[in-house]
Formats: C-alpha cells, sequence, structure tokens
C-alpha cells in the first residue's frame, strides 16, 4: 500500500495556509485603484419604485459612481435567469418572471438590488447610498408560502397569475388513489420545513477587474463553481464573452449551497468595473447574507401512508406547497422537484407513490439549494411519517422501518419515482446503528431520566440521499441547462512533481488532500509532490463545480481517468526506454517494470523523457499531461441511520441532545477523517434546522430574523460529540466505489432529533424548530 | 484624522484613521493582516477575536483608536520561526477546520480559554467557553477536540 493514498486519515495539505492566517479569500484581496461597492436594498416587501433621484449621492464626497437599473439595462445586461425548466401540469414551462439584478420600476423582497454606489471607501459608498431618494409605492405583502397561491393574496409577477411559478404533479395517481381506498390504515401527517439561511460564515463578495488593453474582465468571488458563473455570465447575462471573462473562486469560506448561484451583485460588480474602468470590490455584510443569499427549505406539506395489517407500505401520497421567494434563484425550480419527488421512496420498497408540488411566489429572498437541496425536505416528510405510522399501527419505529426496508438482494433497486438506487443494506445500517445507540438500553435510561424528573426520547432516521446528480442525458431530459459531468487534467511537471487540475471546487471539503490522496495511490508519487489546483477557470479546463456532494464521485474518477491515461502513455514510454514490448510493461507502485526482469523505470523518470524525448517512441507525442472527462452512468445513493437521543426539561422546553449516533454507507472512504468531519457538519446543520434555525418573514415582508441575535445558529454548547460509523456497500456504477458524504448529516439529522423528542413527549408530532417555547407548549399539551 | 499608535505582533505601527474606523478594519485594511476575518455585524460569530493586551476582543466591536498603546496579537503573530504554535497545530492534528474562515478566531478564542481555565480542560467547559464563535462546517466535535488537545500541548 502507498503512504498516504486511499483509506488513510491524512492531515489536510489545506491547514497550513488556513491556521497562520494566510488563507486568501476574496475579501482578502486588494488591487490597486479599487474603488468601493455598497447597494441600495429595498427596506419594503413588495412596492413600487416611482422615482429614483441619484445627483445628491452622485455629487457625495468620494463617490465615483452611482448606476440603476436603467444603465443595466441600457448596456443589455442581465437579467439573472434559472437554469432548470419545470413543466407545469398545463403542459407549459414553469412560470419565470424577469429578474433584474438592479429593480427596474419594481422591488419584490427587502433586500432587492435598487442601485450600486461605487466611492474611494466603502464608507463613503455607504454615505453616497443614504442620500439616494427613491419613492416607493407600497404594496401588500404575500409572505405566507402555504396562503401565496390563495385568490386574496396580491399578484407579484404579471406572468405568475396567483403567484404560481408551477403545479407539478408526479406519479400514478389513480394507483395511490385505489391502494389507500382498500388500505387496512392511512397515517396522516401536516407538516412545514422550515426556511433556512444557509449561512457560510464567509459572507458573499466579489472584486472585478478590467484591462483596458486585453478587454478582459477577472471577477474573483465568493463561488462553488468558477465556471457554471462564467458560463452563465457570458452566455446569459451578457457580461463579456467567456475567452474574456476569467471567474476565480479562491478560498471560499464554506458555501453548503449558497454560493452556487449567480447573484445580482456579481453581474453588477463585473458590469461597472468595466464601466468606471476601475476595480471593484463589493463585499457584503452578515446581514446582508440574510436579506439576499438565496434561502432553503421553506415548505408545507401534507403526506399520507397507506398500509396493510402488517405496517408493510402500499402507496404514499404527498402534497407540497414550496416557496421559491420573489424571483427565481439559478437551480431554484429543481430543487422542491427532481431533488424532491425523486426521494421520496426513501429506503423502503412503497409501491406507488403520488406527488404533487406547487411551488409559490413570495416577497420573500429567492429560495434555493440548501445543504442537502430537497433530498431533507423529502427524507423530513417521509421519516416523520413513517414514525407516525408505526404509532398508529403500534409498532416499534426500527420494527416498521425492517419491514418496509428495500432488501439488499434487490439492488440495483428501481424505484417508482425514477431513481435506481446503485447499492445498499440498509438493515445492516439499522443494526450497527442501533448497537451503537445501544437502543435495547434506551428504557432504563429513560426510566433514570424520569428520576430526575426529565423525559428522554429517542428516534431514528433511516435517510437515502442523490448526489452527484447524473448523467448528463438525463439531467437534460429533466429540463437542466448543462450537463453535469466533470474534468480533470493531470500535469506531470519535467522534474517530477505533479499538479491536478479540477474542475471541481473546495470550500471546505479537503479536495486538496484527498484528490492528492488518490494520485499518489495510482501513481505512486509522493503525496507532497502531489498539489491539487482549482477555483480558476484561467488555470483550469471547465468544471461543473462543487455541490449535490459530487466533487469524489464525479469529479474523482476524472481524476482516476487521467490518471489511467498517463499510465498508459507511461507504459510506451518505458517500453522504449526498457528495450521492452509495451506488452511486457507492467505498473506498480510508481514504477514501470518488465514482467519477471529487475528492468524498472520511476514514473518521474518517464515523465522527464516525456519532455526531453532525446530517445522516444517514434510517433508519440512528447509531453506528460493528461486530460479527462467523466459522465456518471447514475446518481451515487448513500444512505444509513441517524438515531438521535433527547432528554428535554419540560419545565423549561430545553432539548438536550445526549447521544447522536450516526452509521452511513459511503461506498469506499478515502479519507475517513475528513468524511467523518463532513458528517459531524452535516449532522450540526440538521440539528440547527431541527432546534434552532428558523428564517421569519413578518406580514409586510421585513425579514425579522436578519442577525445572528435574532437567527440561532447551533455554537458548540448545543451539540454533544457524536458517535459516527460505517456499513458500506459497493456501488457498482462508480469506478471508484464511493458515494457522496457532504450532505447526509443535514439530510439524516432533523428527522431524527424530531423523532426523539415526538418520542419524548409521546406526542403525533411538533414542527420545526422545536425551540424552548414550542417544546414547552407541546409538552403542557398548549397548540 | 487622529493617529493611532500600538504594537502588533511585537512590531510598532502607526497610522492615521477615521474616528469611526474598528479594530478589525484597521488590522484587515490598514496593515493588510487578512488573517482576521469578520463573518457578522454583531459581535456575534467570532471570527475576528484577536487579542489585546492578553485578552481575547473581538475586533470588530472595538474602535482602533481604543488599542492605542496596547499590545495586540492576531492569528498571523502566533507561529514562530515557521513553527505553528501548540494550539495550530492540534487544530491541523484534529482536522478542527475545514473552510478555515472561522478558524483564526477559533484559535484565539481558544488561547484565552487556556489562559483562564488551564491546561486540562474539560468537554463541558471548552463547549461553553466557545459560545461565541460560530463554525458552519465541522459540528464543532473536531474544534472541541482541537482545543482539549492544544490545551494539553501548552502544558507540556
Amino acid at each position: 500500500m502507498v503512504a498516504n493514498g486511499i483509506g488513510a486519515s491524512v492531515l489536510r495539505k489545506e491547514d497550513n495556509r488556513f491556521l497562520i492566517g494566510k488563507g486568501n479569500y476574496t475579501d482578502d484581496i486588494n488591487v490597486a485603484g479599487q474603488t468601493h461597492a455598497y447597494f441600495l436594498r429595498s427596506p419594503h416587501g413588495h412596492a413600487t419604485i416611482d422615482s429614483i433621484d441619484i445627483r445628491a449621492a452622485a455629487a457625495s464626497a468620494g463617490v465615483v459612481a452611482v448606476f440603476t437599473g436603467d444603465d443595466l439595462a441600457a448596456d443589455g445586461i442581465g437579467p439573472l435567469i434559472c437554469g432548470v425548466t419545470v413543466t407545469s401540469d398545463d403542459g407549459e414551462p414553469h412560470r419565470a418572471p424577469a429578474h433584474p439584478a438592479l429593480a427596474q420600476g419594481k422591488v419584490n423582497y427587502v433586500g432587492d438590488h435598487v442601485a450600486i454606489v461605487i466611492a474611494e471607501t466603502l464608507a463613503q459608498a455607504k454615505d453616497g447610498a443614504e442620500k439616494i431618494a427613491v419613492e416607493y409605492g407600497i404594496l401588500q405583502a404575500v409572505t405566507e408560502t402555504g396562503r401565496a397561491a390563495d385568490d386574496d393574496q396580491a399578484q407579484i409577477h404579471d406572468v405568475a397569475p396567483n403567484n404560481m411559478c408551477f403545479n407539478w404533479p408526479f406519479g400514478d395517481k389513480e394507483g395511490v388513489e385505489a391502494a389507500f381506498s382498500s388500505a387496512h390504515k392511512v397515517s396522516k401527517l401536516e407538516l412545514i420545513n422550515n426556511r433556512m439561511v444557509t449561512n457560510p460564515m464567509e459572507p458573499r463578495a466579489s472584486l472585478g477587474e478590467y484591462n483596458t488593453g486585453t478587454e478582459e474582465i477577472t471577477l474573483h468571488v465568493t463561488t462553488q463553481n468558477p465556471h457554471v458563473h462564467r458560463l452563465i455570465l457570458s452566455a446569459f447575462n451578457q457580461l463579456a464573452p467567456e475567452h474574456k471573462l476569467r471567474v476565480v473562486g479562491p478560498d471560499v469560506g464554506g458555501g453548503f449551497g449558497a454560493k452556487i448561484f449567480v447573484y445580482a451583485e456579481e453581474l453588477v460588480v463585473g458590469w461597472a468595473c468595466r464601466k468606471i474602468e476601475r476595480p471593484v470590490k463589493w463585499t457584503g455584510d452578515r446581514t446582508e447574507a440574510f436579506l439576499a443569499d438565496a434561502h432553503g427549505r421553506d415548505h408545507v406539506a401534507t403526506a399520507e401512508m397507506a398500509m396493510d395489517e402488517d405496517g408493510k407500505f402500499l402507496a404514499m401520497r404527498v402534497m407540497t406547497q414550496a416557496n421559491l421567494g420573489a424571483y427565481l434563484s439559478t437551480f431554484a425550480t429543481m430543487v422542491p422537484s427532481y431533488l424532491y419527488a425523486f426521494l421520496l421512496a426513501g429506503q423502503y420498497t412503497t409501491p406507488l407513490i403520488y406527488s404533487e408540488v406547487k411551488a409559490v411566489f413570495t416577497n420573500t429572498a429567492p429560495v434555493d439549494a440548501c445543504r442537502g437541496a430537497g433530498r431533507p425536505e423529502a427524507t423530513y416528510l417521509l421519516e416523520r411519517l413513517v414514525d407516525v405510522a408505526a404509532r398508529d399501527m403500534g409498532l416499534d419505529p426500527a420494527e416498521i422501518r425492517r419491514r418496509n426496508f428495500i432488501p439488499k438482494d434487490a439492488f440495483p433497486y428501481q424505484t417508482p419515482v425514477v431513481q435506481c438506487y446503485d447499492s445498499g443494506d440498509y438493515v445492516a445500517a439499522l443494526d450497527k446503528a442501533m448497537v451503537l445507540a445501544d437502543y435495547e438500553g434506551f428504557p432504563a435510561r429513560a426510566e433514570e431520566a424520569i428520576a430526575r424528573g426529565k423525559c428522554r426520547g429517542i428516534g431514528l432516521s433511516s435517510y437515502v440521499e442523490a448526489c452527484g446528480i447524473a448523467p448528463s442525458a438525463a439531467v437534460g431530459q429533466l429540463g437542466a441547462g448543462v450537463g453535469l459531468w466533470e474534468s480533470a487534467q493531470v500535469r506531470f511537471n519535467p522534474t517530477g512533481n505533479v499538479q491536478v487540475f479540477t474542475g471541481t471546487h473546495s470550500h471546505g471539503q479537503g479536495h486538496e488532500t484527498t484528490f492528492a490522496q488518490l494520485v499518489t495511490e495510482q501513481l505512486g508519487v509522493p503525496f507532497e509532490n502531489i498539489e491539487v489546483v482549482h477555483g480558476d477557470t484561467a488555470k483550469t479546463q471547465f468544471g461543473m463545480g462543487t455541490y449535490g456532494s459530487r466533487s469524489l464521485a464525479v469529479g474523482g474518477v476524472a481524476i482516476a481517468k487521467a490518471c489511467e491515461k498517463l499510465i498508459a502513455k507511461g507504459k510506451k514510454i518505458a517500453a522504449h526506454a526498457l528495450e521492452a514490448a509495451e506488452g511486457d510493461i507492467e505498473f506498480t507502485d510508481g514504477n514501470f517494470t518488465v514482467a519477471g526482469t529487475d528492468k524498472a523505470m520511476n514514473i518521474g523518470e518517464v515523465a522527464f523523457n516525456a519532455y526531453v524525448p532525446h530517445s522516444y517512441p517514434e510517433g508519440l507525442e512528447p509531453g506528460f499531461d493528461e486530460n479527462a472527462f467523466f459522465d456518471p452512468l447514475n446518481f451515487s445513493f448513500p444512505a444509513g441511520t441517524h438515531i438521535c437521543e433527547v432528554e428535554i426539561d419540560t419545565d423549561t422546553g430545553v432539548v438536550e441532545i445526549v447521544k447522536y449516533s450516526a452509521v452511513d454507507d459511503f461506498g469506499k472512504l478515502i479519507n475517513p477523517m475528513i468524511v467523518e468531519g463532513q458528517v459531524h457538519g452535516g449532522i450540526v446543520h440538521g440539528v440547527g434546522q431541527a432546534l434552532l434555525e428558523g428564517c421569519r418573514y413578518d406580514s409586510e415582508g421585513q425579514l425579522i430574523t436578519a442577525t445572528y441575535m435574532d437567527y440561532a445558529m447551533p455554537r458548540a454548547d448545543n451539540v454533544p460529540s457524536f458517535d459516527v460509523d460505517y456499513a458500506p456497500t459497493d456501488p457498482p456504477d462508480n469506478p471508484l466505489g464511493v458515494k457522496g458524504c457532504g450532505e447526509a448529516g443535514a439530510i439524516g439529522a432533523p428527522p431524527a432529533v424530531i423523532n426523539a423528542i415526538t418520542n419524548a413527549l409521546n406526542i403525533k408530532h411538533i414542527d420545526m424548530p422545536a425551540t424552548p417555547e414550542n417544546v414547552w407548549r407541546a409538552a403542557q399539551g398548549v397548540a | 484624522m487622529p493617529t493611532v499608535n500600538m504594537n502588533v505582533n511585537g512590531k510598532p505601527v502607526s497610522a492615521e484613521v477615521e474616528g469611526r474606523t474598528l479594530l478589525v478594519q484597521f488590522l484587515r485594511e490598514n496593515l493588510r493582516l487578512t488573517g482576521t476575518h469578520v463573518g457578522c455585524d454583531t459581535s456575534q460569530c467570532g471570527a475576528c477575536v484577536v487579542h489585546v493586551d492578553g485578552k481575547s476582543v473581538k475586533a470588530c466591536t472595538m474602535l482602533a483608536l481604543m488599542a492605542e498603546g496596547c499590545e495586540v496579537t492576531t492569528i498571523e503573530g502566533l507561529a514562530s520561526n515557521g513553527s505553528m504554535h501548540p494550539m495550530q497545530q492540534a487544530f491541523m492534528d484534529n482536522h478542527g477546520l475545514q473552510c478555515g474562515f472561522c478558524t483564526p478566531g477559533m484559535v484565539m478564542t481558544a488561547l484565552d480559554i487556556v489562559n483562564r481555565n488551564g491546561n486540562d480542560l474539560n468537554e463541558p467547559t471548552v463547549r461553553k467557553e466557545l459560545e461565541g464563535n460560530i463554525c458552519r462546517c465541522t459540528g464543532y466535535h473536531n474544534i472541541v477536540k482541537s482545543v482539549q488537545a492544544g490545551a494539553k500541548a501548552m502544558g507540556e
């Protein structure tokens, strides 16, 4: 085995720079002559803009320029786009209202962009913005997800009657109805999936520079996918031709989905730097992040499960109303449709599923992918419903799951909702989790808690998720405007060290380490001689970026394929140098050897020969640098069981998580240390949703949770340490045998936590976030 | 504009600043010490924690002028002779960071925890003491381990 190769918990290459304060985040970058931008935002949820007077602002000290939506429109810039089409039940594409980067005539949420003020200093830009006089005509705001489509609600966009973006029915409606009519029992649950603000710790920022000589714009931006940014900004927003636009996502301080999308600020900054021929820098503050980052979740749903007398699931019916906010963000339509309804089978053999998703516009920030994106919503609904079903049937929650699991010999398993699961052993994960959680010992612990005046509960969640969204042809059929392959370039330098260029983007996931492990394993080059390069369209070939837990399962395979090409070429070079037939050359641990002899050549020497081809195979190209693209055959389907144990003080409603156990199937682990860290973070993201986080707008569309003092982020003293283990299976469709792991925790945790609380209180349901007030009310039987 | 003087990471610095300039702005923009981060605007997240005269301070909560004559230490001032401080090393060894954005504030806070609580820290103490630092990536599990390990290493 190669040192630091696959399966080793290698310490991270990237940590040194972060730990000594030498990270290079967008706001850390400063360039000569830069100006500072500030965006004037709408203070109203829904209003017409009757006039804007920028004269006093333009004359304010230090102000370089003030631009409004008319200036953008005059240059033909924008509007912002949504890249996935969902066909509504009337056969028409989803309603797509224009989304100008700077408002034109109307604002549709608090935080909507009205003007940009550019000045010598940020303080001067803010001072200038205060001098812009805007006359608004305030309109009634629409803010409730469940009521947005009602007839008495105000109309936000002319193109979307009743504020409907789409109504998307999916599945066998008649079959489901028939199954329900003859079922032994039907369990029913109404629930809310609470709106979250994604909150990566680094606020969004962008820095635009225009080179008047080359006519190239360089945009540093907090992005998870620089090439996707460049493509959209070029092809759809008319910012600049693709070859005249360089997008750099340097160190990025967390993404969790919020930095996938092309936002107004980035487009306007990119355009303005050319307009004023000076660099323009914008860095959002946290309140702006709350106001104008894309939010997540925000569903109101009704779910029903039909069962036979043994608790076997016969059919499921789900009616969902999903809030998309004021405008469609880049991938907004995909989240409550394909990433949601296609996961409703979960780990179960439920043969019939019918789902109807009504997606609505409201006067709130746009809603799009947030860690898990649709899959947490599906999993929460299903795993809560299963617990209610167990309660209705008088079965243990573990037992009802066991009775309905897809058996391990049934894989690949075709669900009734499109997805064909690659591999899984759901019983193994459940069994292991129950041991880890000491499920059997729970009654004794509950007794003991009662003696102390506390109330204990245990809850489990058996999730499956779909990540590494693919193949491209399938996502194209679904209406996506992009392919979802990944690319890699593995380049030997003449002296034998290696640079790996990936189209994925690391913003905390540790790709610089994990991908180097893949390469050291495959090529035998020392780990320290391998550098992973990502995040700059001028350095890396086209790539799709990082989201949907795709980087290793898709991007990692592309790297492996590029390595295979190098080995194949290296065999030709080595055969020539060693005077052997190519077919006799073997490659192991970094050495090309002639089979059955001691004649050998290190891959570093081969690389040198390729760049200094004095004695070289005839007709073979010089150079040792290979490119590969990988378009997967299928999604990958991580799965697992999470078990949460809580203790509740019914006098205060405070919920303490006393034990949390997770057993996941991520296939083969490349770096177990990094994987475990991803699981921890995901769990706490999910615990945050379950216990703490709730984004609220008032009836006028004011965001009343716009700071960390009003929006409760999980902190160190809200959570315990975790017990994490694995029950891996081998996914046949993935050449590396890997599955994604970045979102699993956020998907698995919310129902585990809420199931534990409902178990503790012996109640059917409590909505998230289960704050002390909500839990206290539930414990007292007060609505 | 008034002039402010202080020692930052052992070096005397002096600059003219506006009265409204925050210490964190002074560090990041005047001195280009960009290791200290700004993650919020309400002194909640702790990404900007530095030490002023040996005590941890959220640098977004203090005007630069208030640090007149003070000894300020930032994340850039911890490593010496190319070797990381034991607390920095503990964060690396225990995978106590992912995106790295909250990390400088976490490390500076961790040192302050050790200064006030000693080298043998139990988990509840660390969790309670970290309440003013928010991390979205790690779920805190490995940060807690890092702080405990770093505290122990500092005592050896």
